[in-house]
């Protein structure tokens, strides 16, 4: 193609966007819709997955050692199971350290009456997974091992929090197949209603010898372009949605921020902002090439 | 057995369409063209007359591979269009000029533009339209006229347009289905005789028509169809009257 040529394609598609005002405003607001509905989607699953998974990292499986199993042993025992995929963390604590703990937590100043550590045998390990649904799995495993005498696991919390992820899973997939059947349906019904208007000018450009590049291109960089805007500004409108949101949740309620927290704006937009705009630029494509393409047989 | 092999036919050096054994019927099962054969020499005139549903609508879209015969074989310009490739439409086309009735310009663009979008498609240069347009516009004597929009126009001045849109890319064949269709008796011989200095000028024409009038006064090559078949071809013919 010659450099005036693309030019030219380009400067027709920039124009097709104000021959057909009514058109172009009636795409872009149905893919602005769609494309809300999955950002507003996308920022309320994303935060919830985040906040499941800094629950799943609380919760650890303890595991105690027989009464004087050797250090060797336990350090041992200590790499096989840090060598699991479903461990993402390993710490091990002393007897010391447990009294130290336990102390704290509990007696606060009245430890005076203990000579000795009366948790002796309470070194263990700290176990933190990262995938608690695999908790059982690991369980077995650990109860299975030489040298350990007890494993503490909280299965209510592994239970819920799995069931939890599970639903997040089913809910996204469910909204997701949803969004996308409407928003399929809403722009080729729009992008029609579009094309049908310029089939006069597709077939006057067949009759003169257009090659079938040459009379898609300018729809599809319309296409593309539309795609663009009416991906662009649902992220400008989430953007400032959920700074509001994020603020106003710091503000009024700051207990909830202490036990929960949020994705920062930046980690939402990282990765809505490239998929959104793609997903956009990818609805403006194909829906132009689908669409034109059953008028070039002239 | 040897099987005697039918020879396949081509245009000749001076053909430049052929028509051999055509016929093209439409799902309905109607035939539209029957066993129509139908040769036309480079520099031709030629007229195609008859009644409504008689063929001749049919016989241009077989001629602009708008649709494809039956049976039979069409060679156009070198090109066999039965056979013809998809892709390579639009290279055939080039070759092609096509004018219509309601002369199907492109509303929103200037008459410079029009002239202008036949060029862009083979990918001249801003140069060479720049060269080219105004020189047809004149031809066509709408020089003066070039900025205007199809809707400003006249319609004799709207076919003069559609015409320099068929022009400018210097076709071998110009087809003209119905160009006097929508014009006054003026505006008819105004368009007829722009057709006539084309083809002095080596561009066969081919001109499918209602005009009695035009085609008894121009003494040109007249093929008469009716119902699908071709029932007189004579050179320096008239207007067949059906009854």
């Amino acid at each position: 193609m010659r450099i005036s040529s693309f030019f030219y394609t380009l400067r027709q598609g920039v124009r097709n966007l104000f021959r057909n005002k009514l058109f172009t405003l009636a795409s872009i607001a149905t893919i602005s819709a769609c494309l809300f509905l999955f950002g507003l989607f996308y920022a309320i699953v994303t935060n919830f997955q985040y906040i499941v998974k800094n629950a799943q990292q609380g919760v650890s499986v303890s595991v105690f050692f027989d009464d004087g199993l050797a250090d060797s042993r336990i350090q041992q025992i200590g790499e096989m199971i840090t060598r699991r995929t479903e461990v993402a963390n390993v710490v091990y604590i002393s007897a010391d350290e447990a009294w130290a703990e336990f102390k704290k937590d509990y007696l606060k100043g009245y430890e005076d009456g203990f000579t000795e550590n009366p948790l002796i045998d309470s070194a263990h390990y700290d176990i933190y997974l990262s995938d608690v649904s695999m908790q059982q799995a690991l369980v077995t495993y650990l109860v299975s091992m030489e040298g350990v005498r007890q494993v503490n696991r909280s299965e209510l919390v592994a239970t819920t929090l799995t069931g939890v992820n599970a639903l997040i899973a089913y809910v996204s997939v469910g909204i997701i197949v949803i969004l996308l059947a409407v928003s399929v349906f809403l722009i080729s019904n729009t992008v029609m209603i579009g094309i049908s208007v310029r089939r006069e000018e597709i077939n006057i450009m067949k009759y003169i010898g257009a090659t079938d590049f040459f009379v898609r291109s300018p729809f599809v960089i319309e296409g593309m372009l539309i795609g663009l805007i009416g991906a662009a500004l649902p992220l400008g409108v989430i953007y400032g949605m959920y700074n509001m949101v994020l603020n106003y949740v710091s503000d009024r309620f700051p207990m909830l921020t202490t036990l929960l927290s949020f994705l920062t704006v930046e980690e939402v937009f990282g990765v809505l902002t490239p998929v959104s705009l793609g997903i956009g630029v990818g609805i403006g494509f194909m829906g132009s090439i689908v669409t034109v393409r059953r008028y070039l047989r002239v | 057995m040897a099987v005697k092999k039918r020879k396949k036919s081509t245009t000749t050096e001076n053909e430049i369409i052929n028509l051999t054994n055509v016929c093209k019927a439409y799902s309905t099962g109607a035939p539209a063209l029957k066993d129509v054969n139908l040769h036309i020499s480079r520099g031709e005139f030629v007229f195609i007359v008859g009644d409504s549903g008689s063929g001749k609508s049919t016989l241009i879209k077989l001629l602009l591979r708008e649709l494809t015969v039956t049976s039979g074989y069409i060679n156009v310009m070198g090109y066999d269009l039965s056979k013809i490739k998809h892709r390579k439409i639009p290279k055939f086309r080039r070759n092609l000029g096509v004018v219509f009735q309601d002369f199907r310009l492109l509303k929103d663009r200037n008459v410079y533009e029009n002239v202008a979008f036949a060029q862009r498609i083979i990918q001249k240069s801003n140069k060479e339209i720049k060269r080219n347009v105004p020189s047809i516009l004149s031809v066509v004597g709408l020089a003066g006229k070039y900025k205007a929009k199809p809707r400003q126009l006249s319609g004799g001045e709207q076919q003069r347009v559609a015409l320099a849109r068929a022009l400018v890319n210097k076709p071998t064949v110009l087809l003209a289905d119905e160009p006097t269709g929508n014009l006054d008796p003026k505006n008819s011989w105004e368009i007829m005789k722009l057709l006539e200095q084309i083809n002095e000028n080596g561009t066969t024409v081919i001109v499918v028509t209602h005009n009695r009038e035009i085609v008894n006064a121009m003494q040109k090559r007249v093929v008469t169809l009716k119902k699908g078949v071709v029932i007189s071809d004579e050179e320096k013919g008239g207007y067949i009257d059906e009854d």
